[in-house]
Order: C-alpha cells, then sequence, then structure tokens
C-alpha cells in the first residue's frame, strides 16, 4: 500500500487514537504513518460491540424480569461471558451457571461474591444490584 | 537520568522491545524488531475460542517476541511476575525510581486511556512505564501516537486481570544492552527459519496450511446461521486490521523489515523484491478484509466460495515470498 492510500476515515471506533499503518512513499521507501481510520476495520469493530450490547440488553431484562440474577447482567455488561468469568474466578462453568439463579445468587457465601467482586471490579452492594440503565434504541 | 522519548509503533510487544533498547542506546527498529523474533505466523486454532469465535492469528504467541530478542540478540532481560497486586506495585514503583523505563503486560480491558469501544478482554498488551507524577503512572503505549497517563488503579487492575493469558503483574526490563550488534547473521538465520516454517508446519493449524484450513471453514459457514457466518468473517477481519497489527496481519510490517534487511545487505536483489511481494501480499489481505466487510453490511446471500478462494490466493501468493526467502542464502 502507498502512503498517500492509507485510509484516514475518522473511525468512531478509534476515538482520539491513531493507529500506526506500514506503506510505502512515492519512493518505494516503507515508513509508519498514523491512520485516523479504516471503515472496512469500523465495520468489523462495531459487529462485535453491537453484538456484545446485544447480550448486554438482553441480560438486563433478563435479571429485571427476575428470571437471571444481576451477576449474570454484570457479566455481559463487563463484555465478559462464561468462559472469561470461569478463567478468571477459576470456578467451574457449572457452578457459575447456578449463580446466575436468583434464588441460588441470594444465598451465595460472602467468600464467593468476595471473588467475583474482585475480578469483576465491583463492591458487594453493586454486585447484587442492578443499576438504572436505559437500553433504547438498541 | 536518560529522558525518555515516545514513539509511535503498529504493534505493543514489538513497539515496546524497540523502544527500549532505543533507550538504552542500541538503534533498532520496529519492523527489525519484529522480524529478528520470527513474530510473523498465521495461525487457526478452532478449538480454542475467544469470545465465542475461533482464534486466528497473524503472528507468533504473546511474550514471544521479548523472549526471541533477548535469544536472538543475546540482550540479558530480567522477567518478574508476582503473587500478591502488592508486590507487584511496589517492585514497580521500586523500578522507577531507579530510573528505568519497565515493560508491562496488561489487560487492555482495565486501562482507562483506551477508547471505550475498544476495551476488549485481552490479556496479553503490552506497554512502557516511564515515570510516576503523584498517583499517575506516565507510559508510553506503543500503539498510541502520543504518551498517556494511567490512574494506578486502574494500572495495578489491568496488570493483574486474570484469565487466558494472565499477566500476573508481569514486569520486564534490560539489564545489559550492547550498543552495537552485527545483525546480518541474526537476520540470515531467521530469514530461513520463518520461511521454512510458513511452508513447512508441521500441524495443520498454522502457516500456510493454516490458511488453507480457515479457506476450507469458511466453505462450511453456508450451513451455520448467518449471524453466526457474518461474526465468524468479522472475527478473522478484526484479528487482522484490529489490535496493532501496522495492517494487513503485519505483512506490511513485515515487508519494512524485508526492505531494511536489503539495505544491509548492500540492496540485496533477493530480499529487496521479496520485499515489493511481501507489500503485495499485504494489499490482497486488505482487498480480502474489505469484501468481508461488505459481506457483512450487505442483506444479499455471503459468496463463501469467493471469499475461500481468495484466501487459497493469498496462501499461493505468501508461498511465492517464502520461496524467494530460501533462494537468499
Amino acid at each position: 500500500m502507498e502512503i498517500k492510500n492509507v485510509p484516514q476515515d475518522d473511525s468512531s471506533t478509534y476515538g482520539e487514537m491513531k493507529k500506526a499503518i506500514y506503506a510505502k512513499n512515492s519512493n518505494g521507501k516503507i515508513k509508519s504513518i498514523g491512520s485516523t481510520g479504516w471503515d472496512v476495520e469500523e465495520v468489523v469493530t462495531q459487529q462485535v460491540i453491537d453484538d456484545l450490547k446485544q447480550s448486554e440488553k438482553e441480560a438486563y431484562e433478563e435479571a429485571v424480569s427476575g428470571k437471571k440474577s444481576p451477576l449474570y447482567y454484570h457479566m455481559y455488561a463487563l463484555r465478559m461471558d462464561l468462559a472469561v468469568l470461569a478463567q478468571s474466578t477459576g470456578f467451574f462453568q457449572w457452578s457459575i451457571k447456578r449463580d446466575f439463579k436468583p434464588e441460588v445468587f441470594s444465598k451465595i457465601s460472602e467468600k464467593r461474591l468476595q471473588i467475583y467482586c474482585e475480578v469483576m471490579g465491583k463492591t458487594m452492594q453493586e454486585i447484587t444490584e442492578l443499576p438504572k440503565v436505559s437500553y433504547e434504541g438498541i | 537520568m536518560k529522558e525518555f522519548k515516545h514513539t509511535h509503533h503498529a504493534h505493543c510487544e514489538s513497539g515496546v522491545m524497540s523502544s527500549m533498547l532505543r533507550h538504552h542506546g542500541l538503534n533498532i527498529s520496529e519492523p527489525m524488531i519484529f522480524g529478528l523474533s520470527n513474530a510473523l505466523n498465521f495461525a487457526y486454532i478452532p478449538f480454542v475460542k475467544i469470545g465465542g469465535m475461533p482464534l486466528v492469528s497473524y503472528r507468533s504467541i504473546p511474550k514471544s517476541i521479548i523472549k526471541n530478542i533477548q535469544k536472538n540478540l543475546k540482550i540479558k532481560m530480567k522477567l518478574e511476575t508476582f503473587s500478591s497486586q502488592k508486590k507487584g506495585e511496589d517492585r514497580l514503583n521500586e523500578l522507577l525510581e531507579e530510573g528505568k523505563v519497565v515493560g508491562a503486560q496488561s489487560s487492555v480491558y482495565w486501562l482507562e486511556y483506551f477508547p471505550p469501544e475498544i476495551r476488549f478482554h485481552f490479556n496479553a498488551h503490552n506497554l512502557l512505564v516511564y515515570g510516576k507524577e503523584g498517583d499517575d503512572y506516565l507510559i508510553s503505549d506503543p500503539v498510541f501516537d502520543k504518551s498517556v497517563k494511567c490512574s494506578a488503579k486502574s494500572l495495578l487492575k489491568a496488570r493483574f486481570a486474570k484469565g487466558m493469558m494472565a499477566p500476573k503483574g508481569l514486569l520486564y526490563y534490560p539489564l545489559e544492552v550492547p550498543t552495537q550488534i552485527d545483525l546480518k547473521p541474526i537476520i540470515k538465520k531467521n530469514i530461513k527459519k520463518i520461511s521454512k516454517y510458513m511452508l513447512k508446519t508441521p500441524v495443520p493449524i498454522a502457516g500456510l496450511r493454516g490458511i488453507r484450513y480457515l479457506a476450507k471453514s469458511i466453505l462450511k459457514l453456508k450451513t451455520k446461521p448467518k449471524k453466526y457466518a457474518k461474526l465468524f468473517l468479522g472475527n478473522i477481519v478484526r484479528m487482522q486490521e484490529e489490535i496493532g497489527t501496522g495492517g494487513a496481519g503485519f505483512r506490511f510490517m513485515y515487508a519494512a523489515f524485508l526492505q531494511e534487511a536489503s539495505e544491509l545487505f548492500g540492496d540485496d536483489k533477493t530480499l529487496k523484491d521479496a520485499s515489493k511481494l511481501m507489500l503485495e501480499v499485504g494489499d490482497k489481505w486488505r482487498d480480502f478484509a474489505l469484501v468481508i466487510a461488505k459481506a457483512i453490511k450487505s442483506k444479499n446471500e455471503i459468496e463463501y466460495k469467493e471469499i475461500s478462494d481468495m484466501l487459497l490466493d493469498i496462501g499461493k501468493n505468501e508461498a511465492i515470498v517464502y520461496r524467494k526467502l530460501l533462494e537468499f542464502t
């Protein structure tokens, strides 16, 4: 790719960031140059962001309606999934799934809850409650 | 104490190593670090899932750049991990007080200076810490165009994130850096090594065999739900472009390495040609990404055969580069 063709598409997924791309100048010399984004990359990043947001919204609705515990919602709100949460806590996946049941989660031991708190960066109070969030438009 | 100078790089690990060694008086570019550490690769590992998607990687495993530079350039490095957060934080402060610049492994998700959009759970992000101001660390993150600040709380959480590839607070710094190294024999050896590896990987999930395997798997997406198929294809492109790759899954950066190597060998023609070819291969990867992005946006049926064929064609073109490189002796 030539430097003059390096996309500068101001991708929203870059925030204020620029990314270094290697490309050649008119003499064929390859150099690193800053790019403000590429539409193609934005499509695939946005795709996964939307997918995560969708999971978060569904989890919120299930938690609000009492089908699932707040833990289930917090997991998705932190962009985690069962695999990441299991690897991070060291708990078996099946035992985490049990904690997704509101009646099990309400009786969880303090020790176990503490581990969730640490991994998820939450206080005991935060993790047992649902924040007020609006998912309109998703 | 020598003042530290931040440089914008394409990739975190090669960027940290390049910045760190330059700070210690060894003038070495990021592409040179990348090439000399044999970091180019391709791997498609369907049984390892990240965010529900199979692992696709265009580079060698995390930490291999640090380790291979240590080995190939005979630079003495110290790597330290910690059993507790307190020890890890104290040690970092101690090293900074000694005036060192320190490499650290961290999780992108917990680094507050990243744009929220791209804060994903990726535990193998590398950055350099070069100072502390009050409660903030001064950080040279290679993939940012300017140096940044990060609160002690955020950095600590990021350094001790748990899970796959957990950093365990990893800190690293060189103990002794030579200011002159004859790079030529190291270049020769590693170009040969990577070319042979990519052409004849013993396992079907890596090298050019990995590319062919992925091409086959794309054909099988036909039978899967469309949403999954689109996420699967999007994941390939994300790994190729998104996470500090220098564009085209590190192929552009490797072309830069080959060009620099050619210059060191008195404008060696084989290396020069290989560099040009690799740059073209990179362009093909970008075309592949473009076709996938269009397919994701489109409501029409996905042309799996076309996408798969493009990938096979890329594999063939990469093979030409590696065969060319084997002519360089």
